[in-house]
């Protein structure tokens, strides 16, 4: 094991990819020689040259497409948004023409392709440089969508993702790069569409993704000082969602929150507990709940902003209400 | 003895004083008479009038002396990758009517026959109601697609929006495939799953059938980006109509595409209305092949109603793509004859106008008289050819017809691809 910030995770992943497959390609704003916004890409450049790191205009609905147009034509582009939220302006090549085709060709042609960048709040960037795509990319078929955590599942899911023959949603938290994890020296992958258990349990589900994962886990340790075992699933995958593993956890603990940083309405923690109650409704002991942004655009002042997205406090207080 | 600053025989180079006077009066809208300028012979071309003559000279493939230049100015003001494009271009022979043998002449016939028969029997089984949706005919335009087929290789690619059957028969595709897919078939091209808008054909180079206007552009250039990074020679052609040319990723594709030197050919199929809106109402610069210019990307318009004329033009643009010159924009002026879909109210334009074309435009009609004129075919063959035409399309269409419709077990399968052992 070595110790890696999630960061370089990432970028040791799409190096690693790159050297053995020649049609994986890395295409954004300022990859190359900028060597990422969020220095992601950094050396990369250095290693795989100015034509398989390209840096675009910034012409996000342009070389999203063009990247897909590569991936029909049997290329696997690894497509960086400097952040998510520059994706509205592609939004149509992702879900119309990436997402879509395969099914719309009868499975004439498929799009292997990775659509990468950090998501959601960052700090006081205000609402348009903080929106999370979760709940918005797991309402589309055709897509896998992919949030890690920490650095050894944000390697080995990234390393999936490059190697799966679809389109792939990667969601990254820029507050997460500069986070230091274990990861293990040898050469490995992890499966799309698994989730892992952060910490076993047996008195209350807590699933979350991405950053969510640490509110959840310091939530997990403020109830374990109130004699009260939380088991918290790293959801991982968002699409397909890893629902077994989720299910057998309530099974064993009763009682479920679901915690996210985007927002409520319709996102990823009305998924999960619609899954629960039609599958694992005979096993509430308590109502299934759910946290998640307050319902309103991300404000820019701190103090205002602290208060909109879960942190461990509010965690443990609703999970509280459950017993 | 000439001096090295007499440059009187620019004058001469560029058409003699009348012709210099008549273009400069038109290039920076002063008016300037013959005398004026015949007098620049002795007295010397002022510096006020040299920038508009260095770009006349630039536009006509002509060396600037560097002392031309007026004081302050060099050829970087002048040399943007446009004029250097364009003068290149312009070093790039026209094919000539020369080129075009008879059997040219009976497969432009033939294809383009089989397009408009096909077109006209999709029309029908949509009134029949053995087609739904959305259903947007080719009828009109048939020589831009056989023009363009005429003029690249089987391993080029293509890729266009949603008025798609004839490229896809263009391409080789099986019309009978195509028919299932029209009418829900299981044996259709795309499964059933796709509809008009929808179809595929990767084994013949061909990437759809997109149905949201304009982004196939991104996808198209992207196509060509790929032949460049695999260092491949096929090139692009992305097909995009007038309307689509206003979409913003159709301007973002032109830039990559000049800045990374793509193979592509941007093939405008101007048909003069998006929809129910003409260009001129939808477009404020009409003149579509020109719309590439800031990017450096040349272009021009082509008669595409002439199936001649297209591929004569593509030709031409086929061999600048290939020597490695990067993106070229072909406009085809070109009309469809039925709506714009099969819901169409046809209000956008008169009766008289779509006639008079059908009328005096019509390159089917163009063509038969070139088979007949050069005693290629006489009146009988002709017919014959039809009748073949239309008894074959007939029969694939009933056989279409009878074909089961998709499974519902198709109802689940393609929306992720398993590899290909799945």
């Amino acid at each position: 094991m070595s110790k890696e910030p999630v960061r370089n995770a990432i970028r040791d992943a799409m190096a690693e990819e790159m050297r053995n497959d020649p049609d994986v390609f890395l295409i954004g704003e300022e990859v190359g020689e900028y060597e990422g916004a969020y220095k992601v890409s950094q050396g990369l450049i250095a290693e795989f040259g100015d034509k398989r790191i390209i840096d675009t205009p910034i012409t996000e609905a342009g070389f999203t497409g063009l990247a897909v147009g590569a991936s029909i034509a049997g290329l696997k582009p690894i497509v960086e948004f400097m952040t998510w939220n520059f994706a509205f302006q592609a939004i149509d090549q992702i879900i119309n023409s990436a997402a879509k085709t395969h099914y719309m060709s009868g499975g004439l042609v498929n799009i292997p392709i990775v659509f990468r960048g950090p998501n959601g709040s960052a700090l006081q960037v205000g609402a348009q440089h903080s929106h999370d795509l979760s709940s918005l990319f797991i309402n589309i078929p055709g897509l896998k969508v992919v949030s890690p955590y920490d650095s050894t599942d944000a390697k080995g899911l990234m390393k999936s993702s490059i190697r799966d023959p679809n389109p792939v949603i990667f969601l990254e938290n820029e507050l997460l790069y500069n986070e230091v994890f274990e990861v293990p020296d040898i050469d490995y992958t992890i499966p799309l569409g698994t989730a892992s258990i952060k910490r076993s349990g047996t008195d209350i589900t807590i699933t979350s993704f991405s950053r969510g994962v640490r509110a959840a886990m310091e939530a997990a340790e403020l109830l374990y000082k109130k004699n009260i075992s939380a088991e918290v699933i790293d959801l991982r995958t968002l699409r397909p969602l890893d629902t077994e593993t989720i299910i057998n956890s309530v099974k064993k603990t009763n009682r479920i929150v679901s915690v996210e940083e985007g927002w409520m309405s319709s996102g990823v923690g009305a998924e999960i507990i619609s899954s629960i109650t039609s599958s694992a409704f005979d096993y509430l002991d308590a109502p299934p709940e759910r946290i998640a942004a307050l319902d309103i655009p991300l404000p820019y002042a701190s103090n205002l902003e602290k208060l909109c997205i879960p942190d461990k406090e509010n965690i443990y207080n609703l999970c509280m209400t459950l017993f | 003895m000439k001096q090295d600053n007499d440059f009187s025989y620019l004058i001469d180079l560029l058409g003699g004083g009348r012709r210099l006077a008549k273009n400069l009066s038109s290039f920076t809208n002063l008016t300037l008479n013959e005398k004026t300028v015949y007098s620049w012979k002795q007295q010397g071309i002022p510096d006020k009038w040299k920038p508009a003559i260095i770009k006349l000279l630039i536009k006509s493939g002509n060396d600037v002396p560097e002392l031309f230049f007026p004081p302050g100015m060099n050829i970087y003001n002048f040399n943007s990758s446009l004029s250097e494009s364009n003068v290149l271009l312009s070093k790039y022979k026209d094919f000539k009517r020369d080129k075009i043998t008879n059997e040219n002449i009976k497969s432009f016939h033939k294809n383009m026959l089989f397009l408009r028969r096909f077109e006209e029997k999709v029309g029908q089984l949509y009134g029949l109601g053995l087609i739904g949706g959305f259903c947007h005919l080719y009828i009109g335009q048939e020589a831009v697609s056989v023009g363009i087929e005429a003029a690249i290789e089987k391993d080029d690619n293509v890729i266009t929006g949603y008025r798609c059957h004839a490229h896809l028969l263009s391409r080789g595709a099986s019309p009978y495939k195509i028919l299932c897919e029209l009418m829900g078939k299981d044996e259709g091209i795309s499964k059933g799953k796709g509809g008009s808008m929808h179809m595929f054909a990767p084994e013949n180079n061909f990437w759809g059938g997109h149905g949201i206007v304009g982004a196939q552009v991104p996808l198209g250039t992207g196509l060509a980006f790929a032949s460049k990074y695999k260092n491949k020679s096929s090139l692009s052609v992305t097909y995009f109509g007038d309307g689509a040319a206003n979409q913003g990723q159709v301007y973002e594709s032109y830039n990559m595409a000049s800045l990374w030197n793509l193979p592509v050919i941007f093939c405008i199929e101007n048909n003069q209305y998006g929809m129910g809106t003409s260009i001129k109402r939808a477009s404020a610069g009409t003149d579509l092949s020109k719309h590439g210019e800031s990017f450096g990307i040349p272009g021009y318009a082509i008669n595409g109603m002439n199936p001649i004329s297209v591929y004569l033009g593509a030709l031409k643009a086929v061999k600048w793509v290939r020597d490695g010159n990067g993106p070229i924009i072909l406009e085809m002026k070109t009309y469809r004859y039925r709506g714009h879909s099969m819901s169409d109210p046809a209000k956008y334009r008169t009766r008289e106008e779509v006639q008079k074309m059908r009328e005096e435009q019509d390159p089917i009609e163009f063509i038969k008289k070139e088979l007949l004129d050069n005693s290629i075919y006489d009146d009988e063959k002709i017919q014959n050819i039809d009748n073949k035409i239309r008894a074959e399309i007939n029969d694939l269409a009933d056989k279409a017809k009878n074909a089961v419709l998709s499974k519902e077990d198709n109802l689940y399968k393609d929306v992720l691809f398993y590899g290909e052992d799945n």
